[in-house]
């Protein structure tokens, strides 16, 4: 009976295609936007998490907010190498200059730190070195810098020797770092960064102290994670007075959460918009099959006069309205499939069809076609054969 | 088979209450063919719905193979038209979007007659009326006469115990009318209980018996 009834829902379906094919264009756009908005912030969140937990998990961050009066200096974090769990320890400053090479100028990032940062950050020289603890100690004017600044700064890499001007103060070249695709970089305003000696930077840049306020640790062994945070923790605690509102300790992990919580409001957000348009295509789906059902009122009085029920004639429209978003929803699903092939060739990037974006869409373009084709089917169903046969339209 | 007895029905119209049938009473036996005659108003139509089961009395009993009908619902009524009747109206009835075979199918399904069987029975009730070539043409296809015929095909699929005919050669020109009631005159010829509503004596007096039905009073016509 079901099979009968779709047969004969497709018969009256392809009997009128423009008619069907506008019904079905509600439904269409709102499978299309649910599945392609939630596939493309779904493919951007794995692309940054991705990029995140390829910084290593092995990683701590530490912000400073109130050092009791007691700075933290380079000594301290030295000392904080010998701790248990603990293996290295880096500084990070931070300031904007004007970076200057031999071709062009530009506004850049400079960044003063050790040699432990760039093993902490898996950051890697492709031609030079990277920071020693001498250059630290005294206070060198040397300078590691990104693959795009020397190639748009000096017009090549090969520039291991010569000088970079940071706000016209010259700086020895000695490394060139591999090109970084990893999140800091991801998410970084510049692309010209500049890394010099931490003792270098806070001398020459005014309102920069010798106080550490951020710096990074690398943990001993990843599975220790947790032990080495909650004893870096203890260590801070007893420096800063047992005040735990003094410093912050980040992992990667957390990050990522935030990341990921932020990634999920988006999509909840497109996906909620996203499903006001699909309940916008079945209150379409309602519209039309309520016209089809007055339209068809002889053809009611005739199927009833022969013979069929109301449970019948329902489900012959409901089936109708079934279809109809099915088809709307198939179609949708295939023009996103497309779409987002089109935009990963064009864009050179790696989006796929969200497949628990897909599922919901099928039950939900089943649940609109359901609740949207009741009112209409039950309207079939409940008239009288009598008067339907009688009907003039 | 068909036994009324004292049926009324009442219809509103505006304000005005018509009384489309007062007390009426008929008998009509197995193999009989009966015509029902009245001008319009008359409550011939009322008495067709009643008969067809398409409506249920107000007042009175009717007893159809002896099932009392006013005490189905709607649904089961639904099934014994399917089942018992045979419907062949003025207007010819078919669905526009099928065609000849799909709607002689059509009541077919809704008994849940298996595909096999329903195609042979729909190539045999077609092959009848003499449509076995144009089996597959939509109503809007084929000619008036032919058309009607489909509406016998789609009538005897059913193997009815009734076949109740309503005008069946109102829409026709009189050559295909008369193509048409022979069909009927074979039918019952076969043995069918043949129902026919009309307002023309002419058709009328073709049945064996006649019925004449004036302002809802049902009175027996000598033929």
């Amino acid at each position: 009976m079901i099979w009968q009834s779709v047969k004969m829902a497709w018969k009256a379906i392809t009997s009128n295609k423009m008619r069907a094919f506008l019904t079905m264009l509600g439904i269409i756009i709102g499978v299309y936007a649910l599945v392609v908005l939630v596939s493309l912030v779904n493919g951007a969140t794995t692309s940054v998490t991705d990029s995140i937990s390829s910084l290593g998990t092995n990683l701590l961050s530490v912000t400073i907010s109130d050092d009791k009066g007691n700075p933290y200096r380079l000594k301290d974090l030295e000392e904080l190498m010998n701790e248990d769990g603990i293996e290295e320890a880096a500084p990070l400053t931070q300031t904007t200059a004007t970076i200057s090479g031999s071709l062009e100028e530009e506004s850049g990032r400079v960044y003063g730190t050790t040699g432990a940062y760039f093993r902490i950050q898996g950051k890697e020289v492709q031609l030079g070195r990277i920071l020693k603890s001498i250059d630290v100690d005294n206070h060198l004017n040397i300078a590691v810098i990104t693959e795009d600044t020397a190639t748009d700064l000096f017009g090549q890499i090969n520039i291991v020797g010569e000088n970079i001007k940071i706000n016209g103060m010259s700086y020895e070249i000695v490394g060139v770092l591999e090109e970084d695709e990893s999140a800091t970089s991801a998410l970084s305003s510049s692309n010209y960064e500049v890394y010099v000696p931490y003792t270098s930077l806070i001398r020459f840049v005014d309102g920069l102290s010798s106080n550490i306020t951020s710096f990074y640790v690398s943990v001993t062994n990843e599975d220790d994670m947790d032990a080495a945070e909650a004893n870096l923790e203890q260590i801070l605690l007893e420096r800063f007075n047992q005040d735990e509102d003094a410093f912050d300790i980040m992992n990667q992990s957390s990050i990522a959460e935030v990341m990921s919580s932020v990634t999920g409001t988006l999509s909840l957000l497109l996906g909620g918009i996203a499903a006001i348009s699909l309940l916008v295509g079945g209150i379409g789906i309602m519209n039309i099959m309520l016209v089809s059902v007055t339209e068809r009122t002889r053809e009611i009085g005739i199927r009833k006069a022969i013979g069929a029920g109301r449970a019948v004639i329902m489900l012959q429209f409901l089936i109708e309205a079934f279809v109809v978003s099915m088809m709307g929803c198939i179609i949708g699903i295939c023009l996103s499939w497309i779409t987002l092939q089109i935009i990963n060739k064009v864009g050179g990037v790696d989006y796929s069809l969200s497949l628990p974006v897909v599922a919901i869409s099928i039950l939900f373009s089943l649940l609109v076609g359901l609740v949207f084709g009741l009112y209409p089917a039950n309207k079939a169903a409940k008239m009288k054969p009598i008067d339907a046969l009688r009907y003039i339209g | 088979m068909i036994i009324l007895e004292n049926v009324s029905k009442k219809y509103k119209i505006g304000d005005t209450e018509v009384r489309a049938l007062d007390h009426a009473n008929l008998h009509i036996k197995k193999g009989e063919f009966v015509s029902i005659i009245g001008p319009s108003g008359s409550g011939k139509s009322t008495l067709m719905n009643i008969v067809g089961c398409l409506d249920v009395a107000d007042e009175g009993k009717y007893y159809l193979d002896g099932l009392a009908i006013e005490e189905y619902t709607e649904s089961q009524l639904a099934k014994i038209r399917n089942k018992k009747i045979g419907f062949i109206f003025q207007s010819f009835n078919l669905i526009g979007n099928l065609t000849a075979r799909e709607n002689v199918e059509l009541p077919l399904i809704y008994q849940r007659v298996p595909a096999k069987e329903r195609a042979e029975l729909v190539e045999l009730a077609l092959e009848r009326v003499k449509l076995g070539e144009r089996m597959n043409h939509k109503p809007t296809e084929l000619s008036g006469g032919q058309q009607q015929r489909v509406a016998i095909a789609r009538a005897i699929a059913t193997r009815p115990s009734l076949f109740l005919a309503d005008e069946p050669t109102g829409n026709l020109d009189s050559s295909t009318g008369t193509e048409i009631m022979e069909l009927f005159h074979e039918l019952h010829a076969q043995g069918n209980t043949i129902v026919l509503i009309t307002h023309d004596e002419s058709v009328a007096k073709q049945a064996k018996r006649s019925i004449r039905i004036r302002d809802g009073h049902v009175e027996e016509v000598a033929i």
